[in-house]
Formats: structure tokens, sequence, C-alpha cells
């Protein structure tokens, strides 16, 4: 049985080494491998580019050379996939050599595109990149007062950072005695500051304590940076600053190329996890690169991960697949510098986010050490 | 003209009316949308973002399995 991973992010990572220690004895006797394609030598921890814009990490912190968190056995080449050959069982990379599988995982990811709105990738700063997180994190040491306003794009990744950057910086500002002569204006697509409506309405008193105001039904259409504002789809207006950023993002471009899914969202089976139509059967699809109506986040990747290499492990071992993906997901969510709580739901239950405490935010930090660990599939 | 369905059952996050909102920016002008949702909210919510931006609600209807059925056009 032939395994191909497509993509070295975290979904791609954990099913890889969760499944090899699955199969170790079927890997050994050659009645299994498994090959993963990445378009990077590099692993990247991205939640970590929080901590870049405010200055608490530097980007090289977040960085593992990918083929050291392997489990042995794996086999791994930095080649990306051009093209997807799903019919016929096999992929073409860039450097023209072909891989064929007997079941293939893809698990690409995203990427923002503030290039999407006009006027925004100029006027605004967002920490979805190395680069951008330091940039962030200059702008925002620059800052001596005025207006920063929050704009919050759709789809996006990460879907506790609006909050968590809004909190992060004003106790940025806080601290650097700037409070009173800086005002948050934080906006949000739907009606309420949040997604998920526990957090939202956990979060709004919350903004109202410290003086964040926020406007709801904002969706950004266009950034005009000559007045130094956004217009939204609603037909509102907000002045700003400083414009803080969390962009819309898209699938990879090899996805919609290659027909998979529109802007590079692949259609997947809620529970299997299985690409939905022809030649779905052997396709495995994970984290970000779905078009399931979860979050896109790391936690999900991660648990998808688990049920896939339970899955695939079962179906080398005994002939079919264990369990479903229940739609669980594990997002903490900082509440400043020093406090932090969490959301846990799936597709039954709603979150029941508590009150942010240091106890939680001290969890969180450890965990961004010990990210390491669950990436190896050991956590 | 297209017609879609976007199936936002059991979606706590982004939830029903982020994954219509997403959804609709890149329909055409004329495509309509059908939302499956299971959250009682969207029948309220939905039709409050369609008439601030502009859009067209069609018909809302909760069908004996409990999921709600919200049809809307891109009119912008």
């Amino acid at each position: 049985m032939r395994v191909l991973v497509i993509g070295g992010g975290m979904g791609g990572t954990i099913f890889a080494n969760l499944l090899a220690r699955r199969i170790q004895q079927e890997m050994k006797t050659g009645k299994a491998q498994i090959t993963m394609l990445s378009a990077s030598h590099d692993h990247v921890y991205q939640p970590g580019w929080l901590y870049v814009a405010m200055g608490r990490a530097t980007p090289d912190e977040l960085v593992r050379e990918q083929e050291s968190l392997l489990e042995s056995g794996i086999e791994f080449h930095v080649d990306p996939v051009e093209e997807f050959h799903l019919a016929d069982n096999h992929v073409k990379c860039k450097s023209g050599k072909v891989h064929e599988y007997d079941i293939i995982v893809i698990s690409t990811g995203s990427r923002p595109v503030p290039e999407n709105i006009p006027g925004l990738k100029e006027n605004s700063i967002n920490c979805y990149t190395a680069e951008n997180a330091v940039e962030f994190f200059k702008q925002l040491s620059d800052f001596k007062g005025g207006r920063i306003a929050v704009t919050v794009g759709l789809p996006h990744k990460c879907p506790m950072i609006p909050l968590e950057l809004t909190f992060a910086m004003h106790d940025f500002i806080k601290d650097r005695g700037l409070l009173d002569k800086t005002e948050f204006y934080y906006t949000y697509p739907i009606g309420r500051v949040h997604s998920l409506e526990n957090v939202a309405k956990w979060a709004a008193p919350e903004f109202d304590r410290m003086g964040i105001k926020y406007e709801t039904l904002f969706n950004m259409k266009e950034v005009d940076g000559k007045n130094a504002e956004v217009l939204s789809e609603e037909g509102a207006a907000v002045k700003y600053d400083l414009l803080v950023a969390v962009p819309p993002h898209k699938g990879q471009e090899v996805i919609e190329k290659n027909g998979l899914g529109e802007n590079g969202w692949i259609p997947t089976n809620r529970a299997s996890l299985h690409m939905e139509g022809e030649h779905g059967q052997n396709v495995i699809i994970l984290g970000d690169t779905t078009n399931l109506p979860i979050s896109k986040a790391g936690s999900t990747a991660h648990f998808e991960a688990e049920t896939a290499a339970e899955n695939v492990a079962a179906t080398i071992k005994i002939g079919r697949p264990v369990r479903s993906y229940d739609g669980k997901v594990f997002c903490f969510i900082e509440a400043g510098k020093d406090r932090a709580t969490y959301a846990m739901f799936d597709y039954q239950n709603p979150p029941q986010p508590k009150a942010p405490n240091g106890a939680v935010h001290a969890f969180k930090m450890a965990y961004n050490k010990l990210y390491w660990a669950s990436a190896r599939g050991l956590l | 003209m297209s017609e879609r369905v976007v199936d936002a059952r059991g979606s706590f996050c982004p939830g029903p009316l982020m994954e219509l909102i997403s959804t609709m920016k890149v329909m055409s002008v004329g495509d309509t949308l059908e939302l499956l949702s299971t959250d009682a909210g969207s029948a309220a919510d939905v039709p409050e973002w369609i008439k601030k931006v502009g859009h067209e609600m069609l018909d809302t209807e909760q069908d004996s399995e409990g999921t709600w059925h919200i049809r809307v056009r891109k009119a912008k």
C-alpha cells in the first residue's frame, strides 16, 4: 500500500507520523510505504506569528527542518506537485517526477490574499507570514497614537486571531503608556464580535471593559489609502491611522489549476474526510484544504489527521476505516499578554468558554514549545 | 446563472452566515444560493445581512429534521 502525502504542514506531518507509528511492521516488511511531497524544506509553526507581531518571539524560533520532524521510514521530497491525475492514481511534480499511490492525502493549506480587496495589501499590516509579522511589530512599535482599526476578510485562517490581535495590541499599547492617545476600533463581518456565539458573549463585555469600540456587520469592500478609510459592502466607512487586517484567504493555486475545488477548497465529506465525487474513494483531504464549514485552524488539521491516520492504518491492516471525524476543534484564545481561555467544540456541541486566566495562558505558552512534539505525533 | 448549496449544518465556527458571505463573494450577480443551517439564528441573521447589503431573500423554511433552508440571490 503506497500512501502519498501532499503538504508538509501541520495536517500532513501529524498524519504521516501517526500513520508511520501505527504501521511500523508493514513499513519494515515493505507492505506499506509513506511518501511526503512538500513545497519547502521548512516546517513553520504559524500560530507563533502572533507573538512575532507583539515582539515576543522571532521568526526563527518558529521554524524546524521538515525532515527532522518525520518518523524514520517516511520518504520526504521537496518537490511541489503541479499535476494531480486522480483518475490514474498519480501526481506529477515540478521536477517532472511522477509519484503513484494507492491512497493520497492532500493537505496543502491556505494562503492570505489581501490583494483580493482593493487597497488592502498596501495600506494595512497583518501577521500571516514571518515578514508581515515583523513589519507588524515595527509599525506597532512606531505607533504614537491615533485610531487602530481592525478589519476582517472572509474566509480567513485562525478564527480567533481578530480577537487575539485586538487584545494583544491593547496590552502592548497600554504597556507603552499610549492608551489615552489610542482608540481601538474593531470590525467584524457578522452581527456579533465573533463567529462563535458564546465567545462573542464573553468578548463583547471584555471590549467594553477595555474601551475597545466595535462595529459589526462590516465586510470590507476596499481600502481608500488616500483618505485612510475602509469602506464596507454594507455602505459604512471606518477611518484609521493604523489598519490591522485579517486578510481573506484562498487555498493553494495548484488545487484550483487542477480543477479540484473553487478557490482552492476541495469538496470533502465531513465524516470520512474523503474527497467528494468521482475518484474520491482513495483521496483524503485535511486541514484548510477542505471546504468543510469548520474553522481553518491548526487544531482542525490536527484532529482530522488523527482520524485519517487511524482510518488509513485500519484500512491497511483490516481492510476498512474505523471511525468518522466528529468536527472536533480546540482553539486557545489569548486575551492579552498574560491571560487566555479556550474554545472546544465539534459538529454537535458549541463551545463554552470560561473566563480567561493566567493558567491557560501559561499552558498556551508551553504548548507553543510542545508543538514540535505534537507535529511528531507524540502529543 | 448558477445555483449553489452551502451545507453549513453543524457549523459553529465560522458559522452559517460567514459561510454564506464567503460564498457570495465568489458568485456572479443573479446567482442563487441555498444555505443549509442547523442554527436557528440563521433564520434571522441571514435576512438581516442580505437586507443591509442589498441582496435578495428568496425564501426560508425549516424541514422536518430541523434544518433551515435559506435561499438568497446575489443582486449586486
